[in-house]
């Protein structure tokens, strides 16, 4: 089972539909199991269940999750693939202990890849649809995936199956996901 | 939270603002009304009867020309929602956006521009799950512009029903257009729907057809009971 979690302001947001609905709706086209969960309802037992996590973007103007990286300290432990998007791979940075800095963004841009991982496979260019007011920065640990140091597009942990990215994949890139469902 | 969806009578926009109002508080409609029948941003065909479903719905319409010119049509976007932000305290921006990242990224620009919250809630719906939820919801959507092959003459004002899906459903199988028509071509009129507290009928319109573009231009309509 797929864990999809909701990152926004509140549960059952406006934002929902344009945030969580299009990551849920490629689990669900492909048939795969998978559950929808507000980060402030998450409960340990949802968390074991899950075989995989991933954590969803936000509306630009929605900054709650970012002050609330206490409620996602379980990522820390967690020895199951997780994937942050947008929102989801600003909290990934926090938790490991790399930065949310400003980095405003909004459109379709390209985005290098200059590593390869199992997820966004090997080096080339790719176009992706950005929203963000925040990025990051690299994590200890961490390998820059696509991007460059000032401008970090995807990361992964070095040894794990946590990976970051900062553009939105219901966006031309569904295959991200689909992938992540695989890994 | 007080929004403004930005409206033009489309299925998109009423069942944006249907979505909108069941989680928070709609407090005006901003319609852009362009003189340029190609505008970029700005659904046209029959937006000026979109007053009508404004009354329909019992929410205030803020409405505010174009010209219709590229770029100037965004600053005038702004100017409409700078006005809706005096005129009616509103904290964000709703869209019936789904696939166009070009109309999403400018309005997401503004929104960020003025500060304010950007919403929409159809992206990346599935088009022809949304056609089918906007029939078993009740929603009367019609057909009033046609704009690309193979859609023919029969389209133009037909009602959106289970039938008419199943033909656009084929037609993307085959020709690869967009069900909903987001890509342009088809837009449409709502007439009647679970938030309209009236139905509006059409009295006179007016139907043209010719090379694969065809609209259906309502001359005279009123609001009735329900």
């Amino acid at each position: 089972m797929i864990l999809v979690v909701d990152l926004c302001f509140k549960p059952l947001s406006l934002s929902k539909y344009e945030f969580v609905d299009p990551i849920a709706g490629i689990a669900k086209r492909k048939g795969s199991e998978y559950e929808v969960v507000h980060f402030s309802e998450l409960t340990e037992n949802g968390i074991e269940r899950a075989d995989r996590i991933i954590l969803c973007g936000t509306a630009l103007k929605d900054g709650l999750y970012a002050r609330r990286i206490d409620l996602f300290s379980w990522i820390r432990d967690l020895d199951k693939p997780i994937l942050g998007i947008c929102a989801g791979m600003q909290v990934l940075a926090a938790v490991f202990g790399g930065g949310i800095v400003p980095q405003p963004k909004i459109g379709l841009d390209g985005i290098d890849i200059v590593k390869e991982t199992d997820l966004l496979g090997p080096p080339r260019s790719i176009e992706g649809y950005h929203l963000h007011n925040f990025g990051v920065t690299l994590p200890p640990g961490f390998d820059l995936v696509a991007g460059r140091p000032g401008e970090v597009e995807a990361f992964k942990d070095a040894e794990r199956a946590v990976y970051g990215i900062i553009f939105h994949p219901e966006v031309r890139n569904r295959w991200i996901v689909e992938k992540f469902d695989a890994l | 939270m007080l929004l403004g969806v930005l409206f033009s009578g489309g299925k998109d926009s009423v069942y944006a603002c249907r979505r909108a109002m069941e989680t928070d508080s709609v407090s005006c409609l901003i319609t852009v009304v362009s003189q340029n029948p190609d505008s970029y941003m700005f659904h046209t065909p029959n937006v000026v009867w979109a007053k009508l479903i404004a009354e329909a719905v019992g929410i205030p319409q803020l409405t505010w020309p174009t010209a219709g010119r590229e770029e100037e049509e965004l600053s005038d976007l702004s100017d409409a929602i700078a006005a809706a932000v005096d005129g009616y305290g509103i904290e964000g921006v709703v869209t019936g956006a789904i696939e166009s990242v070009y109309q999403a990224a400018r309005v997401q620009r503004i929104c960020r521009e003025l500060d304010l919250w950007c919403y929409n809630p159809l992206w990346q719906i599935d088009q022809l799950e949304y056609l089918r939820l906007l029939v078993s919801e009740g929603f009367e959507v019609i057909i009033t512009g046609v704009f690309a092959y193979p859609l023919d003459e029969s389209f133009v004002g037909a009602r959106i029903d289970l039938d008419l899906i199943g033909e656009l459903e084929a037609l993307r199988d085959r020709y690869a257009i967009n069900p909903s028509g987001e890509g342009g071509e088809i837009e449409t009129f709502v007439l009647d729907g679970p938030i309209f507290k009236k139905r509006i009928e059409i009295l006179r319109a007016e139907k043209t057809y010719e090379n694969y573009r065809g609209r259906f231009s309502i001359g005279e309509a009123r609001l009735v009971e329900k």
